[in-house]
C-alpha cells in the first residue's frame, strides 16, 4: 500500500500545483486581457476610487482631480474651461476619455508599468496608487493667443517648435467646457453631452488634428520644394503666368486669383510667384515636375504618414493616379489634396528647421504622483524634407511673402517671418478654407505656425491674409515671449 | 517553519540518540503552540486592515477573536494531553486557513453593509461571527474527539453504521420537510431554523466506511482474474461495491442537483480501492464509470450542459449563466501580483463570494503571491496527512488517513479549479476558508482524525504497540 498512498500523495500536491500554475496565468499572463474586456466594471472602478494624476502646463494643472464627499471619491476639474479642450479632451464617467485623457490615461490612472517601484511602495503601505502627471510641451500664452484669434470662428491653430517637433499650440474652434462631462449628475452631464452630439458645428471635432481639408495655396510651399529638390529650377527661374491656361483633356481654364498675369509678357519667377500665390505658374510647374515628385516631397513633409502626439492625426494626403489636370490642380492644394494644420505647420516648422522634419508631440514629462520626473521626452526626427541650402531659399521665398507678397499681416516688427496664405475651395458655392502658414525666428527662438479658418472667407486669396495671417501673428508673437 | 531537518529523524519521528543506542523522542508541541499563535495573529492582523482600510471603526468583533484564540489553545492543549506525538503542522496550518477564511467574510460583510447603507436597504446582518460560532463550535468537536477517540482503530468497529449514517446524512435533504432547496441544489436540511449542509458530514462518514470496509476486502479485491492490454482486471463479482457507490454518486447528482459532491465522492472512493486493492485497473475502471456518469448526466441534465458550455466559454454568456466565473476572473485579474490588499478590491461583485468564489475574493485582495502561500498551505496539509498515513502501522488507519486527506485535497482541487476555471464549476465550499458551518465543522473532524492517526505513526513502537493488544479488529 506504500506505493500507492505515494502515488495518492504526489498526485493530489500535483493537483494543487497545477491550481497555483493556473492562477499565476490568470493573475499574470492573462490579467492584461481580462482588464481589457468590455464588461469588467472594476477597471472604471478602479480608476474613480484612485486619485487621477494632474495635466500640467508650466507648473499650472489645466486637469486635475479634485476630492469630494460622494461615492465616486474624485471630481475631475478642467480650470482653464474649454481652452484647452483641444489637448485634454474629457474624462467622463459615462461617455469615456477622448483626446490626452484617453491616450495617456495608463499613466493618469496610474497603470502604467513605469509606476511599478511607486505602486510596490503603495502596497507596502496599503495605500491605493494615485496616478502619475504629464507635463505639455504647450505654451500657455501661446495657446491663449491661438483660442482668443479663434473665438467665434471655426477652425484650428497648430504652433510647433521646429527644432523639436514639440507642439506650443493646439486649438479648435468652437470648443465645450470638459467640466461639464466629467460632473458626477448623469441628468446634466447626459443634456451637455447630447447638446454637444447634436451640434452642427461639432464643438468635440478636434480640427487641428482630426480634420483634414484642401491646403489650397499653402501647398504650394510643397510644390517649390520639389521644384527646387528637382535641381532644374532656382528661385530666379524663370515661369510662364498668364492669366489663365487651359488644362489638359479638358475644357476648363484655371485662373489666377487677381484675374491678371504674374507678370510682365506673362512671366515670372519661381519666388515672385510664390510671393504673389501665382496659380497659373504652380499649376505649370506641377505639370512639369509631374505627380509623382510632388507626393515624394508631400511625404518626406509627412503627408500619408500617421502621427500620434500622442493622440493620433488623420493622415494629410496627396492622391493617386493623377491625369495631367488633377496634377496641376493638385499642384495648387485644390482637387483631391487634404491636410490638417497640423501637417501645414509641419511643412512650415521642416523649412524654418533647415529642412529637417520633426516629429510633433505634445507631453514632455511623464511624472511620478509625486511629481519626480519619470521620463523625459526625446525629439524624434521624421526625415529630411529638403537640403538646407533649398530650406535657406525657402525662407528667403518665404519672407517675400511676408514683407512684399500676400502675407503681409503677419508681420511682426524686428522678427524675420516667413509664410505663405491660401484659400481652398471647398465645394461649389460654399465659403472657401482661409489658410495661413509660417514661422518666426527670434535669436535663437523659432515658430511654426498653421491657422486654418473653416469656410471661414471669401472665395478670394485675400482671406489667407486678412483672417487668418492675423491670429498667426498674434500666436508667433506670444510664442516668442512678445 | 523551518522545525525539521529530516536526516536526521526516522520514519514516525524518532531520533536515534547515538551515545546511549536509546530512542530520544520528541512531541514537539511547543512548535505546534508557537505556530498556532502566529496563525492566530496573522488572522488578528487581516482584521484589523480589514477594519484600518475600509474606514469600518467598530472592532466588535475583538470579544469573539480572542474567544476563538482561546479555543485554539485549548485544541493545542488537548492535542499536548491526549495525542503528545501528533503532526504539529497541521492544526496551524487550518487555523490559519480559518482564520483567513473570517478576515475575508469579514471584509466582505463591510462591503454589503456598505452596499446596503447606499441603497438605502436595511444592514444585514453580518455573516462573520456566525462563522466565528462554527468555529468554536467545530474546536469543540475538534477537542471533544481528540479525547473521546483515543485510538483510531476503534472507529473501524463503526464501519456499517458509518455507511448507513453516511448515506442517510447524503439523502437527508430529500426528506420532506427538512429538505431546503438554495441555488439549485437540494443539498441542505433546516431544522429549528438552523440549516446544515448534511453532505458534509457524510462525506468523513463515508471515508470511515470505505476504510473499514476495504480492509476487510482488500485481498479479495486484489485478486487478478485476467489480463487486459497490460492492466490486470478484478473478478467481476468484486467489481460490484465500486457500480454500487457509483450509482449512490449519480443519485446525488440526479436528485440533489450537486455535482461537487458527488466527483467528490467518486474519486474518493476510487481513490481507496486503488490504494487498498494496489490495482491500476480499479482507477481504469473507475475513470470509465466517471466518463459514462459524466456523458449521461450531461445529456440528461440541463443544468450539467450549462456547467459545461460555461466553462468553455464563459465570456459569450457575462451577464448570464457565465457570470458568475466572469467576475471571478475579473477578480483575480484585478488582483494580479501582488494584490489590491485587505479591504481595497471589489470581492464583493462575485456572487457566492463569502462560500465557493472565496478563493477568488482573497485572490483579487491578495494577489498571486497570496492566494499561492494559501494552495501552498494546502500542500502542506495533504503531505502531512500522507505522513500519518504512511507512518502509521495498521491497515485501516492507513486508508482512514490517505482517504481523509483525499477528501480535503479532492474537494480544494475541485471548487478552486472551479472558479478559476480549469475545470467545470461545481458547487462545493473551500475547506476551512469559505462561510459554512457544516463545511468547517466535518473538516475540522477530518483533522482531529488525522491528528489523532499522525500521533500513533510518531509515537514511540512500545506505546503504540501497548494499544494494538486492546484493540480486537472487528
Amino acid at each position: 500500500m506504500m506505493r500507492q498512498m505515494n502515488r495518492v500523495t504526489g498526485a493530489l500536491i500535483f493537483l494543487i500545483l497545477l491550481l497555483i500554475a493556473n492562477v499565476s496565468y490568470i493573475q499574470v499572463f492573462e490579467a492584461k486581457q481580462l482588464r481589457s474586456e468590455p464588461g469588467n466594471q472594476r477597471v472604471l472602478l478602479n480608476e474613480y476610487s484612485r486619485q487621477r494624476g494632474p495635466i500640467l502646463v508650466g507648473s499650472k494643472s489645466i486637469a486635475y482631480s479634485a476630492e469630494t464627499s460622494d461615492a465616486l471619491k474624485y471630481l475631475r476639474t478642467y480650470p482653464e474651461g474649454s481652452a484647452y479642450a483641444a489637448v485634454t479632451g474629457f474624462y467622463s464617467q459615462v461617455y469615456g476619455a477622448t483626446a490626452l485623457e484617453q491616450s495617456e490615461n495608463d499613466i493618469l490612472a496610474g497603470n502604467d508599468s513605469r509606476f511599478f517601484v511607486n505602486r510596490l511602495q503603495q502596497l507596502l503601505a496599503n495605500r491605493k496608487p494615485a496616478g502619475g502627471a504629464i507635463r505639455l510641451t504647450i505654451n500657455a500664452a501661446a495657446q491663449q493667443a491661438a483660442m482668443r484669434g479663434l473665438a467665434g470662428r471655426t477652425g484650428a491653430v497648430v504652433a510647433i517648435d521646429p527644432t523639436t517637433g514639440a507642439l506650443l499650440a493646439l486649438a479648435s474652434s468652437p470648443s465645450f467646457d470638459p467640466n461639464l462631462l466629467s460632473s458626477h449628475d448623469p441628468n446634466s452631464m447626459q443634456t451637455t453631452y447630447d447638446k454637444l452630439m447634436n451640434d452642427p458645428q461639432q464643438p468635440t471635432l478636434n480640427r487641428a488634428l482630426a480634420m483634414a481639408l484642401p491646403p489650397g495655396s499653402t501647398f504650394k510651399l510643397v510644390t517649390a520644394a520639389a521644384a527646387l529638390e528637382s535641381g532644374r529650377y532656382s528661385m530666379h527661374s524663370v515661369l510662364p503666368g498668364p492669366a489663365r491656361i487651359k488644362l489638359p483633356q479638358s475644357s476648363h481654364y484655371l485662373n489666377n486669383w487677381t484675374g491678371a498675369a504674374c507678370g510682365p509678357n506673362n512671366k515670372t519667377t519661381l519666388a515672385h510667384a510664390l510671393a504673389i500665390s501665382c496659380n497659373t505658374a504652380f499649376a505649370w510647374l506641377g505639370m512639369k515636375l509631374g505627380a509623382e515628385a510632388l507626393r515624394s516631397q508631400a511625404k518626406k513633409f509627412g503627408f500619408d504618414s500617421s502621427f500620434t502626439v500622442p493622440m493620433t492625426a488623420a493622415d494629410s494626403h496627396f492622391p493617386s493616379n493623377l491625369d495631367q489636370a488633377q496634377t496641376a490642380m493638385s499642384a495648387i492644394g485644390q482637387f483631391d489634396v487634404k491636410a490638417t494644420a497640423l501637417q501645414m505647420a509641419m511643412v512650415s516648422a521642416s523649412i524654418a528647421n533647415g529642412g529637417v522634419t520633426m516629429s510633433p508631440y505634445l507631453v514632455s514629462q511623464i511624472l511620478g504622483p509625486d511629481l519626480n520626473t519619470l521620463q523625459n521626452a526625446a525629439p524624434i526626427a521624421f526625415g529630411r524634407s529638403v537640403s538646407a541650402k533649398n530650406a535657406t531659399t525657402l525662407q528667403s521665398m518665404m519672407m517675400d511673402v511676408v514683407n512684399s507678397g500676400t502675407g503681409s499681416n503677419a508681420k511682426i516688427f524686428g522678427v524675420k517671418v516667413g509664410g505663405k496664405t491660401g484659400t481652398a475651395q471647398n465645394a461649389p458655392g460654399s465659403p472657401a478654407h482661409a489658410w495661413f502658414t509660417g514661422w518666426a525666428k527670434s535669436g535663437s527662438t523659432r515658430v511654426a505656425v498653421a491657422v486654418v479658418l473653416q469656410n471661414g472667407g471669401g472665395a478670394r486669396e485675400i482671406s489667407g491674409n486678412g483672417l487668418a495671417a492675423p491670429i498667426a501673428r498674434a500666436v508667433m508673437r506670444a510664442a516668442l515671449g512678445q | 517553519m523551518s522545525v525539521e531537518s529530516e536526516d536526521t529523524w526516522l520514519p514516525g519521528g524518532h531520533q536515534v540518540n547515538a551515545a546511549f543506542g536509546q530512542y530520544k523522542v520528541s512531541t514537539r508541541r511547543g512548535i505546534e503552540l508557537a505556530l498556532l499563535m502566529g496563525a492566530w495573529l496573522i488572522g488578528v492582523f487581516a482584521w484589523v486592515l480589514v477594519d484600518v482600510t475600509t474606514q469600518s471603526t467598530s472592532l466588535a468583533g475583538w470579544t469573539s477573536l480572542l474567544s476563538a484564540g482561546l479555543l485554539l489553545v485549548l485544541a493545542h492543549l488537548a492535542v499536548r494531553w491526549q495525542a503528545p506525538y501528533a503532526d504539529p503542522v497541521l492544526l496551524p496550518c487550518v487555523a490559519l486557513l480559518n482564520m483567513l477564511g473570517l478576515a475575508m467574510i469579514h471584509r466582505l460583510d463591510i462591503a454589503n453593509s456598505v452596499r446596503a447603507v447606499a441603497n438605502g436597504s436595511p444592514i444585514p446582518t453580518p455573516d462573520v461571527y456566525l462563522q466565528l460560532t462554527w468555529m468554536v463550535i467545530g474546536l469543540i468537536l475538534f477537542i471533544a474527539t481528540i479525547v473521546t477517540v483515543s485510538d483510531h482503530r476503534v472507529l473501524a468497529r463503526f464501519t456499517f453504521t458509518s455507511g448507513f449514517v453516511g448515506v442517510g446524512l447524503l439523502f437527508l435533504p430529500l426528506v420532506p420537510g427538512i429538505g431546503n432547496v438554495v441555488n439549485g441544489g437540494r443539498l441542505w436540511i433546516s431544522v429549528l431554523g438552523f440549516t446544515f449542509q448534511p453532505g458534509e458530514l457524510a462525506k468523513l462518514a463515508l471515508t470511515i466506511f470505505f476504510a473499514g470496509f476495504l480492509v476487510q476486502r482488500r485481498h479479495a479485491l486484489a485478486t487478478v482474474s485476467r489480463k487486459v492490454a497490460g492492466l490486470e482486471f478484478p473478478r467481476a463479482r468484486n467489481v460490484g461495491p465500486l457500480l454500487l457507490l457509483w450509482l449512490v454518486a449519480l443519485l446525488v447528482l440526479v436528485l440533489e442537483h450537486d455535482l461537487g459532491t458527488s466527483l467528490l465522492l467518486f474519486g474518493l472512493f476510487t481513490v481507496m480501492l486503488y490504494v487498498a486493492s494496489g490495482r491500476r485497473s480499479w482507477a481504469a475502471i473507475s475513470s470509465v464509470l466517471l466518463l459514462v456518469g459524466g456523458s449521461a448526466a450531461y445529456h440528461a441534465f440541463g443544468h450539467v450542459r450549462i456547467r459545461f458550455s460555461v466553462w468553455i466559454d464563459p465570456f459569450s454568456q457575462a451577464s448570464g449563466d457565465g457570470f458568475q466565473i466572469v467576475q471571478s476572473l475579473y477578480g483575480l485579474a484585478n488582483g494580479g501580483l501582488f494584490g489590491t490588499g485587505w479591504g481595497q478590491g471589489y470581492p464583493q461583485l462575485v456572487p457566492f463570494a463569502k462560500t465557493d468564489f472565496i478563493t477568488s475574493a482573497l485572490g483579487e485582495e491578495l494577489g498571486l503571491v497570496g492566494l499561492s502561500a494559501i494552495l501552498m498551505i494546502y500542500v502542506i496539509v495533504i503531505e502531512r496527512g500522507a505522513r500519518a498515513a504512511i507512518g502509521t502501522r495498521d491497515a485501516f488507519g492507513n486508508l482512514l488517513a490517505i482517504g481523509l486527506t483525499t477528501v480535503l485535497g479532492l474537494q480544494t482541487f475541485i471548487v478552486i479549479g472551479g472558479v478559476t476555471r480549469l475545470i467545470p464549476l461545481t458547487g462545493l465550499t473551500t475547506p476551512f476558508l469559505s462561510y459554512g458551518g457544516s463545511s468547517l465543522v466535518a473538516n475540522y473532524l477530518i483533522i482531529a482524525l488525522l491528528i489523532r492517526i499522525s500521533h500513533s505513526a510518531r509515537a514511540p513502537q512500545e506505546l503504540a504497540e501497548g494499544a494494538i493488544t486492546t484493540v480486537s479488529m472487528p
